[in-house]
């Protein structure tokens, strides 16, 4: 069936599979960010928001997002640079193929939260696996980017 | 020291975190053929036919491959240096099929729903065969997993197909039984450790093509990309000359990308039809038809004084190889080698091995590499020593450690060059709270909080062996690329060595480039395992800037024209010593150097090959909370202090500890590839199978004990894998002083805990 997607503010329309999941219908469309870890909606890599909202794009079929407004890494690279920057200062992307996934997840937990505790940030995130890290530089990278964002939002 | 020594970012943290395409599948081509493999649903059968006719006419199917089709060339898939120790007991496609997983088909189409609908109609008539399951029944079982007249090793291992034995040895010095009957407390322990899967993020995928000349060339996701071209060609039938290796970025290996999984079967349909050709991995593919950690059982026999001192210790090691043979040699020794050195007053010792094949997915490389498995038996039996004679743990380490320039019988007699284990010993206690909290604190009615703890060493690449050579060219406007063989597959070895580079040559990180690896331009390399990176390659570029250091200052020196003692280099100009401001600037110079008269662009090559192999050094502290009305234990804080000589980058050593600490903690806790009755694998998806996610673990905290390793790079060792041993016995041991609890098996699951251990 055709489908328009709006990916990152520009609409896509397609004919489209209709066992064709958004993961690829994105990848296709060239947004490589997003990448499949599993098959079987565990590891959090293929994390992309749909109005806003971050879904697993391996599972979720692109005719559903007909319409809908699909936002990748490669739609917010503004506003992920700063906390990509706070990654690189820790060393915490390491491998880095989870890195797209697990950034859209805390760029959408920095909307819903408001000063996280280290236990709610854990929880909110909890399904975006790493197998490089132990999670701990990831944690140092997300209290240092709270911490800025924080002391800009003061200023 | 300017750079080395710092926390730098990584030079691609700008593209990981950008999300840039710069993986291989990322990187294919569009018009790539698919290419699936079918696998069998069998542990061990024989392939009587395969219909498949109507398979090659689905309307975009390319090419179906079975058995009659490929080269009957043995082979391993094991990325090692050749002759390798590992049998040559593979074909790519082969009548006798021995796990569940083994490849039987190989289709390629022009999509996924073609292939798809091929796998789907290809007829297989098997003659289903009895398995070999249990590792403990597979030596001299009537059931034979390798029957083949053409089975091949490069040199002798030990091993015997005919009785299911990959490799056996033993080894040792002294009277082991003699020592033992003069002790006051002898132990006989037996351990268990279970298939770990390395579960990298990115699963193994491949694409190849034929460059202009008709060369094979491929992108893969590997440690080992100069073993990779060497294995391709011969179980290709192909020269060397005509494979070329490229390695993009790499999402992760852990060792699983040590052994050639994906390759080999693009390369196939590329050189069959002459088009680009890819694979990716599934999960569950990634889980079923690749390469594990070796599952083990250990048995341990240690003897010691009243007063703590151990005197001998004898152990053995049955490894389970599953249906294929890579790396099951060289794994079962690292079980030995790097755990009975660290009891150095040991009067005598023996280690001895026997590895079997069963028809189980075949083991391979991931981090710690046998060292792990010994590292929980060893260590598991000193800590019960410990309790024993009444001693604390952390004093009866203290006690028996080598200390530095000692020599270690059990670590082929070589010195210990470099060692501050006992300072990570005390700092681990002062962090942990030891003194405090030894041996539990009870935290409520039923929650209980016990602490271990247990030591580790690993190597710093294979002495005499692993080889690494670095190039560094100087360019036109005064900057540098260094080229490496060495494989970035996330470490951030790119980045330390380039950090080393800077440091020798006296410029900011900004004047490096590194380019790796593609196997017509890189200098060779072993590959990146062995924890060889650091240290071998390490030293390879220290050497080859150096070299370029001196040529610059000669050739400064002759357009100063002044004798090249006269002159000196500073990172930035080439001056007269004699007096100081005649002077040439690099970048004046490097122009010079590639333009007009005199020209000579100036490059450097060296190689390194250590005869040593410096161990990094760790001592590791759990404190664990067992409820003891489920049994569920988790992990509340871990301390691990690290002696991998200097630390070249504060970031990424932090960072490999926290990571090797957090895979340590899935395979005290949670980690088991287990397959049910016929062989079939039960758990090949991470809904199954548990890698530790972030409410799992705790803070885990990291510190450095720095030795300075004067055969090392700016006196660095390796972080790389000796990360990962200490929680499995620590684990264990804080489980037991919660609970009186003593699990010799590995995951310890709460069933463990409250039936009282005593299972595997």
């Amino acid at each position: 069936m055709k489908v328009t997607i709006i990916l990152n503010g520009t609409p896509y329309t397609r004919e489209v599979a209709g066992d064709l999941m958004l993961l690829d219908f994105v990848r296709s469309c060239g947004c490589l960010s997003v990448k499949r870890g599993c098959d079987t909606s565990n590891c959090g890599l293929c994390t992309v928001w749909v109005e806003g909202t971050p879904v697993l794009s391996c599972s979720y079929p692109a005719v559903r997002a007909d319409g809908k407004r699909v936002t990748t890494l490669e739609g917010v690279q503004e506003e992920a640079e700063a906390f990509g920057a706070c990654m690189a200062q820790q060393g915490a992307e390491q491998c880095g193929y989870c890195s797209p996934g697990f950034i859209m997840t805390v760029l959408a937990m920095a909307r819903e939260l408001t000063d996280p505790t280290e236990e709610e940030i854990a929880h909110y995130l909890a399904g975006n696996l790493c197998r490089c890290t132990g999670y701990v530089s990831q944690m140092r990278a997300i209290q240092a980017w709270l911490k800025e964002r924080r002391r800009e939002e003061q200023a | 020291m300017k750079l080395v020594n710092e926390a730098i970012p990584k030079l691609d943290s700008g593209a990981l975190t950008g999300g840039k395409g710069v993986y291989t599948d990322d990187i294919a081509p569009a018009d790539c053929l698919v290419v699936k493999v079918l696998r069998s649903p069998h542990a061990h059968a024989r392939i009587r036919e395969i219909k498949k006719t109507a398979a090659s006419k689905v309307p975009g199917v390319v090419v179906v491959l079975t058995w009659e089709d490929v080269p009957k060339i043995r082979y391993t898939l094991a990325g090692q240096s050749y002759p390798e120790p590992s049998p040559y007991d593979r074909y790519i496609l082969e009548q006798t099929v021995r796990y569940v997983g083994d490849p039987v088909a190989i289709v390629a189409g022009v999509d996924e729903a073609c292939v798809d609908k091929a796998m789907r109609i290809l007829k297989v008539d098997y003659e289903v065969l009895e398995p070999v399951l249990d590792f403990e029944h597979a030596l001299d079982n009537p059931v034979q997993v390798h029957q083949e007249e053409d089975y091949f090793n490069n040199f002798d291992i030990g091993g015997d197909p005919a009785r299911n034995l990959v490799a056996s040895g033993c080894e040792g010095e002294g009277d082991v039984e003699a020592e033992l009957e003069k002790c006051d407390v002898v132990l006989d322990r037996t351990y268990y450790t279970k298939a770990n899967a390395q579960a990298m993020m990115e699963t193994f995928r491949t694409y190849t093509y034929l460059d202009y000349n008709g060369r094979l060339t491929m992108v893969t996701s590997t440690q080992v990309p100069f073993h990779c071209r060497r294995t391709i060609a011969r179980a290709l039938d192909l020269p060397k000359t005509a494979v070329r290796v490229i390695k993009p970025r790499i999402g992760g290996g852990f060792g699983a990308k040590q052994t050639l999984v994906s390759e080999l079967f693009p390369a196939l349909v590329t050189l069959r039809t002459g088009r680009p050709a890819k694979i990716v991995y599934t999960r569950a593919e990634s889980f079923q038809a690749s390469n594990s950690r070796h599952q083990m059982r250990v048995r341990v026999r240690v003897g010691a004084m009243k007063d703590g001192t151990v005197r001998a210790i004898d152990m053995h090691a049955l490894s389970n190889a599953g249906a294929y043979g890579e790396h099951a040699s060289t794994t079962v020794g690292l079980v030995g080698h790097k755990s009975i050195p660290l009891y150095a007053k040991a009067k005598a010792f023996r280690f001895s091995w026997d590895v079997v094949y069963t028809n189980t997915m075949a083991a391979g490389a991931f981090r710690g590499y046998g060292a792990t498995q010994g590292c929980f038996a060893l260590e598991s039996a000193i800590n019960e020593l410990a309790m024993e004679l009444g001693l604390n743990p952390a004093q009866l380490r203290l006690q028996n450690i080598p200390q530095p320039g000692e020599t270690m019988p059990a670590y082929y007699n070589e010195p210990l060059s470099s060692s501050k284990l006992e300072e990570c010993i005390r700092t681990g206690m002062k962090l942990i709270g030891w003194e405090e909290k030894y041996p539990r604190v009870q935290v409520s009615d039923h929650k209980v909080r016990g602490l271990g703890m247990s030591i580790t060493m690993q190597g710093s690449g294979i002495s005499a062996l692993d080889t690494a050579t670095a190039t560094i060219k100087l360019n036109d406007d005064g900057y540098y690329t260094l080229m490496i063989g060495a494989t970035d597959m996330g470490t951030g070895c790119d980045t330390i060595l380039a950090q080393m580079a800077a440091e020798t040559l006296d410029c900011p990180l900004e004047r490096i480039t590194v380019d790796g690896v593609d196997t017509d331009h890189s200098p060779f390399d072993t590959g990146s395992y062995a924890s060889s990176t650091t240290y071998v390659t390490g030293n390879a570029v220290v050497k080859a800037c150096t070299q370029l250091r001196e040529a610059i200052t000669a050739q400064g020196a002759i357009r100063l024209g002044i004798p090249a003692e006269q002159a000196e280099f500073d990172g930035e100009q080439v001056f007269d010593c004699a007096e100081p401001s005649r002077s040439t600037t690099l970048s004046q110079l490097a122009q010079a150097l590639v333009v007009g008269e005199g020209t000579q662009w100036l490059t450097a090559t060296a190689s390194h090959c250590s005869p040593t192999s410096p161990p990094p050094l760790m001592a590791g502290f759990a404190e664990v909370e067992v409820d003891l009305e489920t049994g569920e234990a988790k992990v509340t804080d871990y301390v691990g202090v690290v002696d991998c000589g200097t630390v070249v980058n504060k970031n990424l050593a932090r960072v490999q500890a926290e990571g090797g600490i957090a895979q340590g903690i899935g395979m005290a806790l949670y980690e088991d590839i287990q397959y049910d009755s016929r062989g079939q694998m039960l758990n090949h998806s991470f809904m199954q199978y548990k890698i530790p996610c972030r409410t799992d673990l705790p803070q885990i905290r990291v510190d450095f004990e720095e030795s300075h390793e004067p055969s090392g790079p700016f006196g660095a060792k390796s972080i790389g894998e000796v990360v990962i041993n200490t929680p499995a016995p620590a684990v264990a041991q804080a489980i037991y002083n919660a609970t009186g609890v003593r699990v010799r098996s590995l995951p310890i699951t709460p069933e463990q805990i409250l039936l009282g251990g005593e299972k595997h």
